[in-house]
């Protein structure tokens, strides 16, 4: 048993299995940091998860095109990023309210269009493995890394480009800007609720993708509450990478890793009860959550809306 | 690199803000403002705390909209509705709290919101080169690569001129800009501003300071209750006249210090050590006391420690060697509730950042440190009752203007602000006081009005730390004077026996012999 556990192949399979999961994650991790850093707190990711899972589905199965259901998962993940701006941004609401009322609506909506429209689970054959000519056929490394679809190797390409987005153009330092001194931001011109309205809408994109490649690209089916709460893993993923881009990368892959070696222990039915495997994952966010929140500084103007000194 | 000077067809040549009305929520903050400012003129704007000056000068810069009244460019209407259009309009504004944005660095807090050279990607390279050739031209020393939260106020002010420079500001607003200044920084910032008036510019000047006025203006607008009294030549005005056009009566310059008593030493540092925000010794070794009923004056550049002292007294940071003692006990390392609850009061120099709650009202500020005290509370529950009196009290008597205790703090003006964080202090009757910078930005009036209260204070048996750059403050308040440099106290003297040249020697470095 042990040394079944153990062995290459399971270690092998355990990883792979941990970079695939670790896809939704950095794609709603992602959005939700690119949202914060400009001072929006947007706890209704797993509603916008759920809901582009649908759309990608539903247009999937439709019309056989993975295209056009990955495009139905980001512009209804664009259009949830658009409302919850109009909410925080222009109707100053308490953020995290709006957001979970947000979460309650996606996860409501998509279960009523998916009673109405599908009833039962179906299933779609998703985004295939592409396997990357050579690197896929090194041992060990190849498997792990270069086997997978096309949304998996999206995600982590997201990363760089998050990155080089914040910190290289002049878009990342208005963001940046508006996330820690709205105030000082518009003396200068820049338009904070402008600023605020591109993030949450091209964070619900990513979330609303997110989504997608649950439904369209790792499980290939819809059903009520398939997200089952990534949203809000997510959500603690942006504090655990302290607000950076690769910070949102080793969060995810650390709980996704995590993840698949509980699920693992499942499957062969040893060592710990199911319960507790299930737990491991969260358990291991909040302790480490715990050790490094005060390490890092959250943008200063998280979740207050901004106002001009006018009465 | 020149782009954003030659975007601008035209430069400013006279700027008319004509019948400005503005009301706020119970106040009339402007009402009927007529103000003209012209390229290579310095005009100078004052008035009391509370007269209108910053809220005419954010009307200006597209803060605010006025209720009533235009604004002329050249003799033609324009409409300014935003900072940008503002600064599209080739107007500047240095704001009387910085706006920057204090994790980003210099070169970035420049950058932010102007095009780039390369497009969507940022050109930090020439925008650094283009700081450093600023920096030269006007003489305003700055690290381009410096992150915001480590500069010292001076050098901040120094980016938040460069921003608008490097806008290609034609018309430059000072909100202010010396309150944060010492004696040779004010010298410097005044050559760069002579030298930008010269070069064309328009400049408009607000400071409570009436010789600084009196030295580098060409006019002076005096407001008194959002409306203008008087513009005259500068050439025309003497310091009475503009102090008693200010505050519609004769003003004391100068306050009474009747002998006391000295009582037992209440505060003691003993070999006093801390570190700086960047992590290197700001304090190196201080010893010093202060004894029950004495003013002990602090005189210093900035950035030699001050700051450092006064945070690690009030518990604030932590220090890496030595002792406090207050009132005959150790409390190095005690929390700052804990220090408070021991009657240390402390006036912090960053009053928008350190000692305020911007978003509270004026009463919740004002009780911010007592609220769990009887009789504003008994156990978990709140005295609103005795809160109100309690607050009304302290806005009758220390004057904040204000149009009622429920009013957010952040609507007031910056001197009022003030006197809110003296009152709350001062009113807890303290042994020990630490007053970081007391009269920044505050007006004529209300300053005379401070240190009388410092000085009744000090009747009352308190020992008073009095840290200041204003050297005219230091030699009438403190009873004995010392000089801090570098981390150090290089000597202490006694009021009677300073002058301001001997002082001025050991700010600079030498030692007393
Ligand atoms: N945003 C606001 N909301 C409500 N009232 C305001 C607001 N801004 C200013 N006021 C009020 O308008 C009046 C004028 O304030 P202003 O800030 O223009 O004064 P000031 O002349 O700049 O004073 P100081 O020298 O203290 O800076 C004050 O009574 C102030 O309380
Ligand atoms: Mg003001």
């Amino acid at each position: 048993m042990i040394a079944r556990l153990f062995s290459l192949n399971t270690i092998v399979g355990i990883i792979t299995a941990g970079i695939r999961l670790a896809t939704p994650y950095l794609y709603a991790t992602i959005g939700e940091t690119l949202g914060q850093r400009s001072g929006l707190v947007n706890l209704g990711v797993d509603g916008i998860m759920l809901m582009g899972a649908y759309a990608a589905f539903f247009v999937t199965f439709k019309t056989g095109s993975l295209a056009l259901g990955l495009l139905a998962a980001i512009v209804v993940g664009g259009l949830m990023g658009l409302v919850m701006a109009f909410f925080s941004v222009t109707l100053k609401a308490e953020q995290g309210i709006t957001g979970i009322g947000v979460y309650l609506f996606g996860l409501g909506m998509s279960n009523l269009l998916f009673q109405k429209t599908l009833g039962t689970v179906e299933t779609v054959s998703g985004f295939p493995a592409i396997h990357i000519p050579l690197l896929s056929d090194i041992p060990v490394l190849g498997p792990i890394f270069f086997r997978h679809n096309l949304l998996v190797y999206g995600a982590f390409a997201l990363v760089p480009i998050s990155w080089f987005i914040l910190n290289k153009t002049t878009l990342g330092l208005k963001i940046r800007a508006v996330g820690d001194n709205p105030e000082a931001a518009d003396s200068l011109g820049v338009s904070v609720t402008g600023v605020r309205y591109l993030t949450e809408t091209v964070g619900g994109m990513l979330e609303g993708i997110a989504g997608a490649s649950l439904s369209i690209a790792l499980l290939n089916v819809f059903q009520e509450n398939l997200t089952n709460g990534m949203g809000f893993i997510a959500v603690a993923l942006v504090y655990f990478g302290g607000w950076r881009a690769v910070g949102a990368l080793a969060g995810a892959i650390l709980f996704s890793t995590v993840n698949a070696l509980q699920l693992w222990l499942q499957v062969i039915g040893i060592l710990i009860p199911p319960d507790f495997a299930i737990m491991m994952p969260y358990v291991l966010t909040i302790v480490v959550l715990a050790f490094t929140a005060q390490r890092v500084r959250a943008p200063a103007a998280l979740s207050k809306p901004f106002e001009r000194g006018e009465g | 690199m020149t782009d954003q000077i030659s975007l601008q067809q035209r430069r400013i040549e006279r700027v008319e803000m004509r019948g400005i009305v503005k009301r706020f929520p119970g106040v009339l903050a402007n009402d009927h403002i007529d103000f003209e400012v012209r390229a290579g003129e310095i005009h100078a704007l004052l008035g009391e705390n509370g007269a209108g000056k910053t809220t005419l000068m954010n009307i200006l810069y597209g803060l605010y909209r006025p209720d009533q009244g235009q604004i002329a460019i050249n003799g033609q209407v324009v409409a300014i509705h935003s900072p940008a259009n503002a600064i599209r309009l080739g107007i500047g504004m240095i704001h009387q709290h910085f706006m920057l944005v204090p994790t980003l660095s210099v070169v970035e807090n420049v950058a932010l919101g102007l095009p780039s050279s390369r497009g969507f990607l940022l050109d930090l390279d020439v925008v650094t080169e283009r700081i450093r050739h600023l920096s030269q031209t006007y003489g305003l020393k700055v690290d381009p690569a410096a992150m915001v939260w480590q500069l010292a106020v001076g050098e901040q002010q120094r980016v938040e001129i460069l921003k608008a420079l490097y806008r290609g500001a034609d018309l430059l607003i000072l909100d202010e800009p010396t309150a944060v200044l010492t004696p040779q920084e004010v010298e410097e910032l005044f050559t760069t501003l002579r030298r930008m008036a010269r070069e064309g510019h328009a400049l408009i000047f607000i400071s409570h300071k009436l010789h600084e006025v009196l030295s580098i203006s060409d006019r002076v607008t005096v407001l008194r209750d959002g409306r203008v009294v008087k513009t005259l030549p500068t050439a025309e005005a003497t310091r009475e006249d503009l102090a008693r056009l200010m505050v519609g009566r004769e003003v004391l310059l100068r306050v009474e210090r009747p002998p006391v008593k000295l009582g037992d030493p209440v505060l003691r540092l003993e070999d006093l050590w801390a570190d700086s925000d960047k992590g290197v010794p700001a304090l190196r070794g201080v010893s010093l006391q202060v004894r029950s009923g004495e003013i002990l004056g602090i005189a210093g550049v900035s950035g030699n420690g001050q700051r450092e002292l006064a945070e690690v007294i009030a518990g604030l940071r932590p220090p890496t060697q030595g002792r406090i003692i207050i009132a005959g006990v150790d409390t190095t390392g005690w929390s700052p509730e804990r220090l408070l609850k021991h009657g240390l009061a402390y006036i912090p120099e960053e009053r928008m950042r350190d000692g305020v709650i911007r978003d509270f009202s004026v009463e919740e500020n004002l009780i911010l440190k007592n609220h769990t005290d009887r009789p504003y509370a008994s156990g978990i529950f709140m005295n609103f009752g005795k809160i109100a009196e309690y607050a009304d009290n302290l806005i009758a008597n220390f004057d904040i203007r204000t149009p009622s205790r429920d009013t957010p703090l952040k609507n007031l003006s910056g001197g009022n602000i003030q006197k809110m964080v003296l009152a709350r202090e001062l009113s807890r009757e303290p042994r020990v006081l630490i007053a970081a910078q007391p009269t920044r930005g505050v007006d004529i009036s209300a300053t005379e009005y401070i240190h009388r209260q410092l000085v009744a204070q000090r009747a009352k048996g308190t020992a008073t730390l009095l840290i200041s750059e204003d050297l005219d403050e230091i030699l009438n308040l403190s009873d004995r004077i010392a000089v801090m440099y570098e981390g150090q106290i290089v000597g202490i003297v006694d009021q009677h026996e300073a002058t301001v040249e001997q002082l001025g020697l050991m700010m600079a470095g030498a030692h007393r012999t």
